[in-house]
This record gives C-alpha cells, structure tokens and sequence, in this order.
C-alpha cells in the first residue's frame, strides 16, 4: 500500500527533477492519446521537435511565438510570487498594444530611437494602468483579484475589437475603400518597426531581448532588494507584513502594475516587432496571457526559468501551427500543452509529499 | 472500578519524529484521570489516536475490555468517545441546539426534519442537571469562551459520550469558572463516566484528578494515584529533572518615570464590537505591568491597538511623553515599541522565510541592513548568525523555515529581533502559551533582563501564575475595561479571580 507523507525537507534537486518527470509523463499520456486515434506517436513526436527546434526557419519562428508568452509568463510570475493571482495578463497585454500602437500613430515616421522608447513606455503604461484597476480593488476593498482581473479580460478584449471593428478610432484604417468595408487597423510607419538582432540567419526579436533583460531585473528585484523581501513577506504572511510596519496595500498596487507593465510591453512588442498594426483578430485569438499563466507555474516564477520555457513552448505552439493539417489537428498541441500544465501542477505534489511504501494502514497527515 | 479505557504499546510516527513510542495509558470507570506533559510530549497525538483521528503503527486499544479498531473519528463517537478540543468545534452563525446536533448521525441530527424545540429542551435539561447552563437559543459567536466550552460539553452530554477528553480546558476560564467547571466534570465522573483531562497545569491536575499518567518524550513515564503526588513530584516527572517551580522575585531597583502611557484608549473588535471601551494606564522604566483576565475581554485588542496593528477609535498612546498617531505598526516602531505577538507563527514571523530574514523583518529597513533599495545580504546574514548564538536558537542555521522551528525556539526568534532594537516598550502578548518548561523558564528570564535593562514591559498573559511571578502591578481586564489594578506581591488568586469576573476588588 502506498502511503502519501509530507515531507520535512525539500530537497534542491527535486525542484528540477520533477517538472522535468513531468513533462515526460506527459508525454507518455500524449503518446496513449495518438495511438488512440491512430497516429505513431514517436514519428509525430519527432516531426514536432523538428518544425520547433531544428534549422533556422523553426527557430525564427518560435522565437516569435515565445517572446508574447515570455511576457505574459514573466507577468504572472511577478504578482504570484507575492501569492496575488493575476490572471489578468491577456487583458493587459491588450492595454498594452492599444497605447504602444497610439503612441507609434501619434509618432508618425520620425526617428526610431524616439519611436521605440516610447511604445515600450506607453504599452508599460496601458499594461499598469490595466491591471491597477484589480489591483486598487484588491488593496482596499479585498476583492479577490482572481476574479476581477479574469473578467476585465473578455473587457479589454471586447474594447479591441471595437476600436477596430465597431468604430472609426484613432487606430481604424479609414483612408481606402477597401478598409471602410473590411475593418483593419492603420499600418504603424516604418520607425515604429522594432529591430531584431541578426545572427547568421537566426533573428532575435528586439521584444524577446526586452524580456530577457526584464527577467534579468526581476531577479534582481526578488533577491537583492528590500521591495522584493517585503514581496516575499506579504505573500507569506500578511499579517506578519502589517506587524514588520509594511505597507502592504501599496505594495499589493505597486506588484500590480509592475505585472501589468510587463504584459504591456508584451502587447507593445506584438505592434513593433511583429503585427505593425493594431490587430484585435490576432491578439484575442492567441490566448498568451493564459499560456502565460501556464509557463510562470511551471517556472515555478522563477524569472529565468520563465523565459526558457517561454521558448519551449512557444516551440511547442510554432511546431503546432506548422504541422496543423489533415494529419494534424490542431487542438493536438493545445490537449498536449494541457497534459504538461496537469503533470506539472500534480507534480507539485511530489515536491511536498513524498509516497512510502507501508503495511497498510490509512492515515491522515501528520498536523505537525 | 473496571477499566474504560486501555491503550498498550502505541506507537505513532510521523516523518522524523516518534510522537508515541510505546504509550501505555489505562483509565477506569468513574474517574478524572490527568494526562500530564509538556508540550511534544505526545498527548495531542495520543488523544487524536483516542478519538480516531490518527490510526496508531503499533500497539492496541481496548474499551471496557474490548478491543477496538477506529477508522474514523466517526467510529470513536459511536463508541462513546468525545473530545473538547482546545480550540473549539462549533460553528458560529449556528445556534447552540444546531451545534449541538451537528454531526451527531444517530438521532436528531440524521432526521430531515429538525426539531428544534425539542433540542433546546434538552440542551436546557442537561444544562441545569450538570449546572453549565447556556441558552439553548443563542448563536455560538454571541457567547464567550467560557460559554461555547460549556457548549462542547453539552454537545457530549447530549451524545451521551462514556469517555469525555478535555485538551488544556481552564485557559478560557477565570479560576472560578475553572472551579465549577471541575465540580461539574466530578458530576459526570460521579455518573461512571470516564474523564481524561490533558493539561500542564499541575494545581489543576492536583484539584481536579484521581490519577495522573505522566508522559514524556513520547512515553509513559509514569501512572500515580494524584493522592500520593506532590506539583514538585510531578513537575519532576513531567520534566525529567528537578525543577524551580516560578518563584516570585521581589524587585529590587525602583521603578523609573512613565514610559508607555495609555489613556481613555477605545477600538472595535474583529466583529465590530466594542473591545476596548476607555483603557488607561501607565508603565514605567523598568517596570513589568500584566494584564490579567479571561481570553477574549479585549487584551488582544489592547496589544494590538497599543502596537498599531488595529485603529483605536478614541484616546491616546504615548510614548516618553511623545503621543502616537495610531493604526501604524511602523510609527509604533520607530518609537521604540517591540512587540511579541500572540500568534507567533503567522504574526511574529513569516513561516515560509528563512531564520536570518525573520531577524530582520523590522529592520531591513534601516542603514544597517540595505544601501538605498538594495539589502546588505552579508550584515543581514552576519547579524542572523550573531543573534542565533546570543539567544541560542536550536534547531537549525539561519537558512532555515520558521515554520520549521519549535514553539520555543521561535519564540526566541522573536525575543531576539525584537529586543536588538533596543525598545523602550515590550508589548508580550501571551509569550510562553504553549512552550514547555525550559522554554518558559527562558523566556522570563529574557523579560526579567528587558525590565532590568529600564525597558517598560507589558505583559498580557490568561496564567495567572506566570503573572504573579514576574509582574509588578497586575491590571485586570473585563469586558474591554481595566476592572480592577493591584499590587503583584499583596494580591491573591482568589482576588484576581474575582476581578476577571468583573466582581468589585475587594
């Protein structure tokens, strides 16, 4: 009989060794799955390793899909290291692109180091400027921001579409026939191009280096600095941080907007470096801010990891839009993402537990 | 007298520790038999194995000659068995009937349809036969403590329980209300049933108990007629050496000009409630003053209105003359205000972090331990290192959980971070409740050193005894109010009892 045991200590190796056993059970169930419905799963699982990882075209473009996903996954990690949950990531990168693609507009074609600077500040801005609004529910009224920041999703999303599709905003292309009758957004000019760095072949977006360098500062943030001891204490114990003379109620709006900023240069990163427009089809069918959710729980929030997985999924997600076809569904690669995030969390779990072998004896566990 | 219960040989193991190493415990019929240990000795363990909640590794349990095997806490209230649990199982919103039926699967409570009338009727019956009368009616959260522990025995009356566990059931009460509690406990005992009263209060144990079983370190150590005992035998036993039972120190030094005055101090409760309604007094350098009274009569509230953590809603605090603003733990702080909070592990320390940054939970503010926005890791570990010797904390390096910590080293912990900020004031709310002898004798010794050094202690303790060993004047807290003050070495049980009840000093 086995038995399930709390463990006292929680050894260091374990932290890796189990997202790294989850994964490959995961891959284990996904291999039941395509032999259920007839496919060779070693083949399949090669071809997708392929189309991800393998020759410079694959990685072009899951740099591309990774760097939304380091965004998002780097928003989620910030606000659930201090225990917030901010699942709001989706809508704020929404915020985000709007103001980056008004400030690029509002630009217009002069110079690129003017341009840039302030799309990453402007979508910064709409990213904050989103997320305080759970965030200033959360610090005094105690509004659970689960809740809040989930909803002003389908809200900031439903805003998207009408500045494009339902309106003749700022950001609507009006000036061609053509676009009065199939809504689009104007074209962002020439300097509101965000540079990628070329290395023979391999292009590394200007967005996916941002996040690299914001992940750099998070770290930073969490481990060097009297802010990040107040994050770690107030999302230990609340009371403990009220007690110690910290302010928590601004910590909770500053952690926020911190998270919401992140995703905001995500959605300016989408304008700049890849859309050039602002594109609400684009954005609201993508679904980073959950994938997000998704990559900061398997980085265990730590801001390093996030971006490695960032990459590994967004590999995951490029291999599936590659690959999709008669022989390939493409909810394959959304059922296979799932399978990872289930064996992932389950495998939590094991981090805190351990299974002993025993006579059989039911126990309940020990309250120490 | 046959036995009621025989537990032989339990073991009971939990990762890393043995929490029963061979337990042998045996009561009869008809009497009040004292579970006597320090805290980690085993008898929370033992009486969770008693009342199902843990399945014991090895050994047996047998009920009046019978051996049982309990999968649940279910089985163990089928056969009789009840606890009263030190923190209470009842349900607030409810009423007392409701809670009463609650759970009990065999007669009111499986119906569909209640009966309430004739719950209460019976609730009331028990209540006067066993004189711990509570109005069938009333909901749980409008009683007080005292009361919704008469509701938990009324709840085991009403299942008829054979065998009744008390954990650890006067720190609620003042000790009259202890007293009757006792004379009705000797009621049921006098009806055949079985009472195991758990506690590491020895004059209870010796008023209370036909026998006393003594454990230690996860074993019977011993199993005496209380009779025959003396508190030093048992304390000896209890302990494992011989002890100094708390013995009052006369102070030698006067006491210097005021330091924390409090006056006409006013704040709500958690519930909205009046807890504080005028508090005020005065502590002077190198003075220890204790507040006395029955949990719940707002001396929480006093700690944490006095510290900042609640809002006062009239009067002032002051400190060496300068008045507080209020409702600002960290304005409290800077003036000079330490702490050591009633519930250490959630409010004394974050349990997730590391020894070393518990230690400067208040500091990691100052010069000393951050250059701008960015913390000196190498002073905090440093000064970590320094107080985990000076207060010799036990148990594990500074890297390690709080939460990992026993009671008593986390406890020092706190004492630690909060006297090397050379405080003018030590606020103590209940600072030894739940550590053992060693850790107790310790922790008093620190206090006694903060009044030595001119710090104005405040000491808010429900153990009378602690009080009287260390304090110089007592205050007696009822019902949000300073009942009574009196002077330490003149006073007696007897009077401070009476002023916990509200009663006139006499």
């Amino acid at each position: 009989m086995i038995r399930v045991e709390r463990r006292l200590e929680q050894p260091a190796w374990l932290s890796l060794a189990v997202p790294l056993g989850s994964v490959v059970v995961s891959f284990g169930v996904m291999a039941i799955v395509l032999v259920a419905t007839g496919r060779a799963p070693g083949h399949t699982f090669i071809r997708l390793f392929d189309s991800a990882f393998i020759g410079r075209d694959a990685l072009n473009a899951t740099f591309v899909s990774a760097t939304p996903l380091a965004f998002t996954g780097l928003c989620a990690a910030a606000a659930f290291r201090m225990q917030l949950f901010n699942i709001g990531g989706e809508g704020q990168l929404y915020a985000g692109a709007v103001l980056g693609a008004g400030a690029a507009l509002l630009l217009g074609n002069h110079t690129a180091w003017l341009s840039i600077p302030l799309m990453v500040v402007a979508g910064a801005a709409g990213g904050a400027a989103f997320a305080l609004i759970p965030a200033v529910l959360r610090a005094f009224l105690s509004t659970n921001e689960i809740i809040t920041s989930l909803m002003l999703n389908y809200v900031a999303a439903l805003v998207v579409d009408y500045l494009i599709f339902d309106s003749q905003s700022y950001w609507r292309d009006t000036s061609t026939p053509d676009a009065r009758v199939f809504p689009q957004g104007k074209m962002l000019p020439d300097a509101a191009s965000w540079p990628g760095l070329h290395l023979g072949g391999i292009v590394l977006p200007f967005g996916l280096l941002l996040g690299a360098g914001i992940a750099a500062l998070l770290w930073v943030l969490f481990a060097r600095t009297r802010f990040g001891f107040e994050m770690r204490v107030i999302g230990d114990s609340r009371r403990a941080a009220t007690y110690a003379g910290m302010r928590t109620r601004r910590k909770i709006l500053a952690v926020l907007a911190i998270s919401g900023a992140i995703a905001g240069i995500g959605g300016a990163s989408q304008d700049g470096d890849f859309r050039h427009t602002l594109d609400p089809r684009g954005l609201t069918q993508s679904g980073y801010g959950y994938s997000g959710i998704v990559i900061a729980a398997l980085g265990r929030y730590n801001p390093f990891a996030v971006v490695v997985i960032a990459f590994l999924i967004g590999g995951l997600q490029n291999a599936g839009y590659t690959l999709q076809g008669v022989d390939f569904p493409s909810g394959l690669v959304g059922v296979m993402q799932g399978l990872i995030l289930f064996c992932a969390l389950g495998g939590e779990l094991l981090i805190r537990y351990r299974l002993r072998v025993a006579r059989p004896v039911r126990e309940r566990e020990a309250s120490a | 007298m046959p036995t009621a219960v025989e537990l032989t040989g339990i073991v009971k193991r939990f990762p890393g520790v043995i929490a029963n190493d061979g337990v042998e415990f045996e009561a009869a019929e008809g009497e009040v038999h004292a579970l006597l240990g320090e805290n980690g000795a085993g008898k929370s363990t033992l009486s969770n194995i008693l009342t199902g909640l843990y399945r014991p590794d090895e050994g047996s349990i047998r009920l009046y000659g019978e051996h049982v095997t309990f999968h649940s806490p279910g089985d163990a209230l089928d056969a009789g068995i009840c606890m009263v649990h030190q923190h209470f199982r009842l349900v607030a919103p409810f009423s007392v009937a409701e809670n009463v039926i609650l759970g009990d699967h065999r007669g009111e409570g499986r119906k569909l349809v209640v009966h309430p009338r004739r719950i209460e009727r019976r609730v009331a019956e028990l209540g006067e036969r066993y004189r711990i009368e509570v109005d069938p009616r009333a909901r749980v959260w409008q009683l007080s403590l005292g009361e919704q522990q008469r509701v938990e025995i009324l709840k085991a009356l009403y299942r008829e329980a054979r065998i009744l566990i008390l954990d650890e059931p006067t720190a609620v009460l003042t000790p009259q209300e202890a007293d009757s509690l006792f004379e009705t406990l000797r009621v049921m005992a006098g009806e055949g049933r079985t009472i195991i009263f758990i506690s590491h209060k020895l004059h209870e144990v010796e008023a209370v108990s036909d026998r006393v079983t003594v454990l230690r370190a996860g074993k019977t150590v011993a199993s005496v007629e209380t009779a025959g005992a003396t508190q030093r035998s048992l304390a000896s036993l209890m302990v494992g050496r011989d002890v100094q039972l708390a013995q009052r120190q006369e102070r030698t030094a006067p006491v210097g000009e005021a330091v924390l005055e409090v006056s006409d101090l006013c704040a709500t409760g958690d519930r909205g409630d009046e807890a504080l309604r005028g508090v005020s007094l005065t502590v002077g350098a190198g003075e220890i003053l204790a507040v006395a009274g029955v949990a719940g009569n707002g001396q929480r509230e006093l700690a944490e209105t006095i510290t900042g953590m609640r809002a006062r809603t009239r009067g002032s605090v002051a400190v060496d003359g300068t008045p507080l603003h209020g409702g600002d733990p960290r304005e409290a702080i800077h003036a000079g205000i330490a702490h050591v909070p009633e519930d250490r592990l959630h409010t004394g320390v974050a349990p997730s972090l590391s020894i070393a940054q518990n230690l400067v939970l208040k500091s990691y503010r100052s010069k000393e331990h951050a250059a701008g926005p960015l913390l000196r890791l190498r002073a905090i570990r440093d000064r970590a290192a320094h107080l985990i010797e000076r207060y010799d904390v036990r148990g594990g390096g500074p890297q390690l959980p709080a939460r990992q910590l026993s009671g008593g080293n986390l406890q020092k912990v706190v004492l630690a971070r909060e006297f090397s900020g050379s405080p003018r004031v030590l606020v103590a709310a209940s600072p030894t409740r739940g550590l053992d002898v060693a850790a107790i004798e310790t922790v008093h010794r620190y206090l006694r050193e903060a009044a030595a050094e001119g710090v104005a202690v405040l000491l808010i303790s429900e153990d009378l005894d602690e009080i009287l060993a260390l304090a110089d004047r007592i205050a007696v807290f009822f019902e949000g109010r300073i009942s009574g003050e009196v002077d330490a070495g003149r006073t007696t049980v007897e009077e401070l009892g009476l002023l916990m009840a509200g009663g006139a000093p006499s």
